[in-house]
């Protein structure tokens, strides 16, 4: 190969280092450029904290609160079964487990990770709703609390693999120096090797929500889609990302709606961001401080 | 309590978790299987949608799936190995690859309605592709990159610094001992994040909703700038927006869709065992 095309080839691989940041800018950019229209409509304040969502109405209302704690709802739902079960079943697979169970049990994981959500959100439909409607004696079935169970299912995936990576990262030296005093093991994962992977936990704990939060077709599928402030799980609620999926398909390109749905993917766009670069930090700051 | 019993009754619990994580996803397929299998047949598979969706067979958007997942992978694995390169072989640890480090982590984690919205605003409209595979192919290329880009430095990684090293002391450029000495070693690993994105890409449903996704469109895409249906997202709407429609027509689709994504999985899981068996170092 002559020196001419090393060169260029060598150039394309340095120029493909600037791509991905390009490809977040641009994306916060588009947002940004289609969003920001709708501030011309509505203030800040009464988008982040209008109780209304009428978009179609005359005058139109933006105010995203009830999508806000719709999306919180969910979350917090999904996280309250997600996070010890995900954790706990880290903890099986990376110390309890003998190594052959522990090798298909992460392989189940892996493809438990792989089912679509618009297949999650069908069952959550069809087969889950109907129970949760039985046994709350609800009206109907598609609530926050449906969306919740078929979140944390999808949502346990991520959690279980970072944590269980956390978890056998932790140097062996400290499980054999816990045991050789005299531990159980179980003494030993408590007390020595569950702190020691605690940045990594968290780390994973804040990705799997952070899944959570952006997840769209199982939770459109699943909650119900009313728009209104929820006072209990067992209601009917609306997500943010539910919002833009099912309303962006009527809207007229430029209209304060369509601005509007944007502006819904910016506050997304930069919840997820936010939780992203904290979750990195995390693990950063947990590798500096361990030997 | 003793200490041996806080333990046992600690394990348990752990299996109980374990078993409430892996019990309703396995409960999960063989309900999709028991429902779904009866509505297979080869009229379904190849044949087209009659009735308004209600009859007939889902074979145009198999089709659909097709191209966009081969549309995606076209575009984003020479970007992905590209970068994936670039932070493995060429980048020293500076502040610039901690920030191209943390780009990939965002595009990991954007949700998939956000890609949809940009694929919308930059493909659709801004560079006027309308509704088209082109748009969706491109959205869900971008949306894919970490998946390549991560599977890739992996297996770049992994391949022993004595390999580079040998490569280097005879004499050869740094390019020649990428192409030469370590990309020759790491394709499996490659081809393991590709297939991975193959399913992640078939499966998809909020990113190409208002980029390329026909609600109804018999026949077959003519060219890149056609709109399709697509797999999951026929499942979206006959589940939602379809009334009076058989349930085997739900089941069915539900079931071809989770088969291939599941089956293109277990590929991919089989593929990266059997390598690691024969690595040779």
């Amino acid at each position: 190969m002559n020196r001419w095309s090393e060169r260029m080839i060598e150039a394309a691989i340095r120029f493909s280092g600037f791509v991905s940041i390009a490809f977040v800018v641009m994306i916060f950019l588009f947002l940004l450029t289609e969003g920001h229209a709708l501030f011309r409509v509505t203030g800040l304040t009464d988008f982040l904290l209008g109780r209304n969502w009428h978009p179609i109405s005359t005058p139109p209302q933006f105010g995203i609160l009830p999508l806000l704690l719709g999306s919180l709802a969910v979350t917090a739902g999904a996280s309250m079964m997600a996070v010890p079960l995900g954790i706990g079943t880290a903890v099986f697979i990376a110390e309890v487990a003998p190594k052959r169970l522990a090798g298909i049990l992460k392989v189940g994981v892996e493809l438990i990770a792989a089912i679509p959500s618009v297949v999650i959100g069908f069952v959550g439909m069809v087969l889950v709703a109907p129970v949760v409607r039985e046994f709350f004696s609800l009206p109907v079935g598609l609530t926050a609390f449906t969306g919740s169970l078929m979140l944390a299912l999808m949502s346990m995936p991520t959690m279980v693999s970072i944590a269980e990576d956390a978890i056998h990262a932790v140097p062996r030296q400290y499980k054999e120096a816990a045991l050789a005093m005299g531990a159980t093991r179980w003494q030993a994962i408590y007390r020595v090797i569950l702190p020691a992977a605690r940045p990594g936990i968290l780390a994973a704990v804040m990705l799997g929500i952070g899944r959570v939060v952006g997840e769209t077709m199982a939770v459109m599928m699943c909650t119900g889609g009313a728009v209104a402030i929820p006072s209990t799980l067992l209601q009917p609620v609306r997500t943010m990302t539910a919002t833009i999926a099912a309303e962006m398909g009527e809207t007229v390109r430029g209209s304060p709606h369509y601005n509007a749905l944007f502006a819904i993917g910016i506050v997304l766009f930069l919840i997820t961001l936010i939780i992203n670069v904290t979750a990195d930090l995390v693990i950063h700051r947990g590798r500096r401080d361990s030997p | 309590m003793s200490a041996r019993h806080a333990q046992t009754i600690a394990f348990a619990l752990l299996a109980l978790s374990t078993l409430l994580v892996v019990l309703p996803a396995l409960f999960m397929v063989f309900f999709l299987v028991r429902n779904g299998l009866p509505a297979l047949s080869a009229e379904f598979l190849l044949g087209e949608p009659k009735d308004g969706m209600r009859a007939g067979g889902i074979f145009p958007a198999i089709v659909g799936s097709f191209c966009l997942v081969v549309g995606a992978i076209t575009v984003s694995v020479p970007i992905g190995v590209l970068t994936a390169i670039y932070l493995s072989e060429y980048s020293s640890d500076s502040a610039f690859t901690r920030l191209v480090r943390l780009a990939i982590l965002n595009l990991a984690g954007v949700p998939s309605v956000v890609y949809g919205l940009f694929g919308m605003g930059l493909f659709v409209y801004f560079l006027g592709f309308g509704q088209s595979i082109m748009a969706g192919a491109l959205t869900l290329s971008i949306m894919n990159l970490p998946v390549i880009i991560t599977a890739t430095r992996e297996a770049l990684q992994s391949v022993p610094p004595s390999f580079r090293e040998v490569s280097l002391a005879l004499g050869a450029t740094r390019w020649q001992t990428v192409r030469y000495a370590v990309l020759p070693n790491a394709i499996p690993g490659i081809l393991t994040g590709v297939i991975l994105e193959v399913s992640r890409a078939a499966g998809e449903t909020a990113p190409i909703l208002f980029t390329v996704a026909a609600f109804y469109l018999p026949g077959l895409p003519q060219s890149v700038f056609d709109p399709v249906m697509a797999l999951p997202y026929h499942l979206y709407s006959i589940s939602t927006q379809v009334p009076n429609i058989s349930a085997g027509m739900r089941y069915g689709t539900a079931l071809t869709l989770v088969g291939l994504v599941l089956s293109v999985n277990v590929v991919a899981i089989f593929l990266r065992a059997h390598l690691r068996r024969k690595r040779r170092w």
